[in-house]
């Protein structure tokens, strides 16, 4: 696959704008994967009884799959040399065929010459409303 | 009861290892929609200069929440489970983890604050591998909501 250099990567070059659905299903299938099984995540009834409008998606899955644009991106996962988030809001799932789509972009905004690494800050938006604050992935480039 | 301001600079003892297999790699990629092929296939993972299958970016997740476990289960800490929303995380990777790793990790709690009737506990799990070289920092803030909030 053809790799993003860093020698050509500019700051302020864009990221193919991505959607990623995230079903009832997917959080099931998380959960069972990270070994968080905490309710809120597959349970209507408990998300409800603890104030949430209903189930929301792990903070943790929605901070795995944002990742995804700038690994895709990038090609390969093991050049992530960190990564953070803020959790700023819940990403809402209904009990629905279509679930809830996180819709995520990213633009390159810092260069580090020493490491050879690019800073991507992402935004990750639901329903229109900001999800994530202060995603920054920094990512050592070709 | 809130947080106990006291833990904050407390270090836990280090977490059993854990070992990364494969699967499990291949597993939780496949849980956040991952089809690169790196996860699961070793020459793929090869090709990329990785000695076999490497683990997606927030895979030190799994390792980083069992650690945490011991403060959110220590009695001294005062942290109602029920009250806690995650606040922030933030990996530092020193290397990617692989399969085959057998990890070994350290629980500190760096800091402890109020905040508009909330408690913010701010941890760090430092990830080495079995000849104790750094893998992994994870750094995770938690909010356990105060009882009028």
């Amino acid at each position: 696959m053809n790799r993003p250099g860093y020698d050509e990567v500019v700051v302020g070059d864009e990221l193919p704008a991505t959607r990623y659905p995230l079903r009832r299903a997917d959080l099931v299938r998380y959960a069972g994967a990270s070994g968080d099984f905490n309710p809120i995540h597959w349970n209507g009834r408990i998300a409800r009884e603890v104030q949430l409008p209903d189930v929301i998606a792990h903070g943790m899955l929605t901070m795995a799959t944002v990742a995804r644009l700038v690994t895709d991106w990038c090609g390969d996962p093991g050049a992530v040399l960190s990564y953070g988030v803020r959790f700023t809001r819940p990403v809402v799932v209904p009990d629905d065929a279509d679930g809830a789509l996180v819709e995520v972009t990213g633009v390159v905004s810092a260069k580090d010459g020493e490491r050879r690494a690019v800073r991507v800050d992402v935004t990750a938006t639901s329903e229109g409303e900001k999800v994530l604050g202060r995603a920054q992935v920094v990512v050592r480039l070709p | 009861m809130g947080v106990n301001p006291d833990i904050a600079g407390r270090a836990y003892p280090p977490s059993p290892s854990y070992e990364v297999g494969r699967e499990k790699i291949h597993e939780f990629a496949e849980a956040i929609g991952s089809a690169d092929p790196v996860h699961h296939d070793p020459e793929a993972a090869r090709a990329l200069g990785h000695p076999d299958v490497i683990a997606p970016p927030t895979f030190a997740v799994i390792v980083a929440q069992r650690s945490e476990a011991q403060v959110m289960t220590d009695p001294q800490a005062g942290i109602d489970f029920t009250r806690v929303v995650h606040g922030e995380e933030r990996f530092t990777h020193h290397r990617p983890i692989v399969a085959g790793d057998r990890l070994v990790a350290t629980l500190h709690v760096d800091t402890v604050r109020a905040a508009g009737g909330h408690s913010l506990v701010t941890t760090r799990v430092e990830i080495v591998d079995d000849g104790g070289a750094p893998v992994s920092t994870v750094v995770s803030t938690i909010v356990v909501r105060g009882q009028d909030a």
